[in-house]
């Protein structure tokens, strides 16, 4: 059950990422609620990768604050940084191999983050991965064999499964649907959305496919440039988009 | 339930020069629990972008919409999003979701994001297919491959499945057959005695008759009109 | 013998100096991996250049050493050191574990319990244990610094998944002082239990690698395991044929091209030893004369 609580899971405020004199991301503001879906949207260059990357502490932001249950991670030392990593966030990278240890089973990929908080009983750790997969529609058949014998659709449930065994409560995701077929983005798309509602995850979603956004995203933030220059309800920001920007980019898009 | 006082909408195009188009201004509104009012006024009159004004689909300019209390145009999203799984249900004419969703699932979903228990928003669901005469044999597959009638039942089952206290319908009875109609008008009937309010848009004149209480042309909602009656 | 030509025990004074502070470092963080300036050595790699190097700082002319390879005293590349160490060195040497103050080894621990004052020196060929599954040493060094090991269960679990049972029988990684997560070099996983609270410093040299560490006696060592899985030190299930010893790491020994094969104890020194103090073995030469 999605339970919106009165207090936001994610307080972001001032962030800004310069390269130099280039603007990766300036000066975004948000807040996130638990069991709530934002969606990123933007073309490539607008600054949604890099405002995800400073999000989840990848990057080093130049100036602002991110605060996870009140707490500033930019403040945090990396150990603290890198538990929150494998506790309770998640990152599913668009590419199954970034986000995959490729020579490790699926169920050794699955039971990682079980065993880096301290699972230490095999049989426990296999039930848990053979539950995951079963939720992520892989055979449990599969259990053993490598993600490279598996196709792009499996490999990123594959790496769904690995990020979401841990029960995490955000999630954030980079255009987890790119590069696959159309027909497995649908499967993946239902699943992600059972997930967030089953889970009541909180997730920021990076996207450039506005379907995509649509489909799974509560609320929507339009990126150009680096600037956030447009933020509200999914669909109200694209069927009554108020930016000249979210206009061209709404009607560059082939109705879905 | 619905209240809307002195709301005013324009569009503003950016990409055609920024010209920007008043459709609507002045507009006022109140529907009570139990009852059910109809929109009419000529196509492109401003039928539509009301229902979606009252959705949260789209921005007022100016003006104010409550629905249980809450202000649509200053609500935040999450308020919204709340206010549309609690509180606020919408029969639209289109049929939107993931594809590969089986329509029983698609039906249930509102429930399920409710937290009722999946064995349970599954029968109530399975319960409004039938009702609506989906055959059983479809459940299991998605919409997406359904006829236009069946989409649109499809699509009414999921508005009903939860007892919204407040529902907006756009031409919930446009491609159905008469025992289908029939189904829709009751279910309509229901929703009116356990006092949901209801704002809808009938071109079906003798549905109209049968289930709304009042008529509001929304032609005298437009800026001209505005400016008129000022 | 020595030969003058070189300073005592081959390496100049600095070196060993710079050795020797890496062995205290090493010993005051048991387990960590300390980076040392390996020096180029009259061997190949994979010779034991690190277990020479480290055994070179340690040697004072006082000392006796014995140098065993997978437990033998015999082999080429035992008599070498050994002979490296006399000429260079002058030092005593022996092949007896009770004598030897300090003893170079690849891939065992000697049967014969070690005791305060010894030092045992390893040879080890890859010294980081998270080497497997992550490639990048700023990422390994990283996650030993946050004590990130759930990746060393996840060779464990691999192990399990794919013959039923942990198959990794030796380089079998263990927890040091509930710290640091480290490889005890390619000894057969049966001589794990001998590297905890044990009596004599043991110090590992990895050359190529440039790393030194250390286990100070009576050290805490635990091999890693899973709950439903324990560490098991597992050995051939036979005795010794030539001393009739039931507990001891066993070498197979194929005699002959119609099958033939005996199990004689690896340590040669400990089976020796036993022989002479009149243990007998199923093939032992005397009965079957």
């Amino acid at each position: 059950m999605r339970d919106f609580k009165d207090t936001a899971l994610l307080q972001v405020e001032g962030l800004t990422k310069r390269y130099g004199a280039r603007i990766g991301c300036a000066d975004v503001s948000f807040d996130l609620w638990p069991g709530e879906v934002l969606g990123i949207v933007g073309e490539s260059g607008s600054g949604k990768s890099t405002l995800l990357s400073c999000l989840a502490g990848h990057l080093t932001p130049d100036h602002g604050r991110v605060l996870y249950q009140g707490r500033d991670t930019l403040a945090m030392n990396e150990p603290e940084r890198r538990v929150l990593g494998r506790t309770d966030w998640a990152f599913v990278h668009q590419n199954p191999r970034d986000g995959l240890r490729m020579g490790v089973s699926a169920g050794g990929n699955v039971g990682e983050r079980l065993m880096a908080v301290g699972a230490r009983n095999y049989g426990a750790i296999r039930e848990a991965a053979t539950d995951w997969l079963a939720r992520v529609e892989i055979d449990a058949g599969r259990i053993d064999d490598r993600p490279r014998q598996f196709s792009g659709g499996m490999q990123q449930r594959l790496q769904i499964a690995r990020n979401l065994v841990t029960g995490p409560k955000l999630v954030f995701m980079d255009e987890p649907t790119g590069g696959l077929d159309v027909s497995v983005q649908a499967r993946l798309l239902d699943l992600l959305r059972g997930l967030v509602r089953d889970m009541g995850l909180s997730v920021i979603l990076v996207t450039h496919d506005l379907a995509v956004a649509r489909l799974l995203a509560d609320r929507l933030m339009v990126m150009q440039g680096g600037h956030v220059i447009e933020h509200g309800l999914t669909d109200q920001v694209l069927d009554d988009p108020q930016a000249p920007y979210t206009q061209l980019l709404v009607s560059s898009v082939l109705q879905v | 339930m619905i209240e809307i006082e002195n709301l005013s909408k324009s569009f503003t195009l950016h990409n055609q020069g920024g010209a920007t188009i008043p459709v609507m201004a002045g507009a006022h509104l109140s529907v009570a629990p139990g009852e059910c009012v109809a929109l009419t006024g000529a196509s492109g009159a401003g039928k539509s972008t009301l229902m979606r004004m009252i959705w949260g689909n789209y921005l007022a300019a100016s003006g104010s919409i409550r629905v249980g209390g809450l202000d649509i145009t200053r609500a935040a999203p999450r308020e919204i999003i709340a206010l549309r799984r609690d509180t606020l249900g919408y029969v639209s004419q289109f049929l939107r979701v993931v594809p590969r969703v089986p329509t029983l699932r698609v039906v249930a979903e509102p429930l399920l994001s409710l937290g009722t228990p999946e064995a349970q928003a599954e029968a109530r669901a399975a319960e409004l297919l039938a009702q609506l005469n989906i055959p059983e044999r479809l459940w299991s597959l998605s919409p997406t491959t359904f006829s236009g009638g069946e989409q649109q039942r499809v699509n009414i089952a999921r508005g009903f499945v939860h007892g919204y206290p407040a529902l907006l319908l756009d031409e919930p009875t446009a491609s159905l057959d008469a025992t289908n109609r029939e189904v829709v008008l009751r279910l309509i009937e229901d929703a009116k005695a356990r006092g949901a309010a209801i704002v809808g848009i009938f071109h079906d004149e003798a549905a109209r008759a049968r289930v709304c209480d009042r008529e509001v042309d929304v032609t005298g909602f437009t800026p001209a009109a505005a400016r008129g009656a000022a | 013998m020595t030969d003058h030509a070189y300073n005592f025990a081959y390496l100049d004074e600095a070196t060993k100096r710079m050795i020797r502070r890496a062995i205290l470092k090493g010993i005051a963080v048991p387990g960590y991996q300390v980076p040392f300036a390996s020096r180029e050595m009259p061997m190949p790699y994979g010779w034991g250049t690190g277990g020479v190097q480290v055994t070179a700082a340690c040697l004072t002319p006082e000392d006796t050493l014995k140098v065993i390879d997978q437990g033998a005293d015999d082999t080429t590349n035992a008599v070498s050191i050994r002979k490296f160490f006399e000429r260079t060195g002058g030092v005593e040497t022996t092949t007896h574990t009770s004598e030897a103050s300090v003893i170079q080894t690849r891939h065992r621990i000697p049967e014969e319990p070690l005791r305060e004052g010894q030092i045992l020196v390893y040879q080890v060929p890859i010294p980081e244990p998270l080497r497997f599954l992550e490639p990048r040493e700023s990422e390994t060094r990283k996650m030993h610094a946050l004590e990130e090991y759930g990746l060393m269960h996840v060779k464990l679990y691999e192990d399990i998944a794919r013959h039923g049972e942990i198959s990794t029988s030796y380089a079998y990684p263990v927890n040091v002082e509930g710290r640091y997560v480290m490889d005890p070099s390619p000894i057969p996983k049966f001589d794990n239990p001998k590297l905890g609270g044990n009596p004599a410093i043991q110090l590992f040299g990895a050359g190529r690698e440039q790393r030194i560490y250390a286990l100070p006696p009576f050290t805490e060592v635990v091999s890693l395991d899973f709950e439903d899985h324990p560490f098991q030190a597992s050995k051939a299930d036979h005795d010794c044929d030539l001393c009739g010893c039931a507990t001891s790491y066993l070498d197979e020994v194929i005699t002959d091209d119609r099958g033939g094969r005996m199990f004689v104890c690896s340590d040669t020194d400990f089976c020796e030893s036993r022989r002479s103090a009149g243990h007998r073995g199923r093939l032992s030469p005397e009965e079957m004369a």
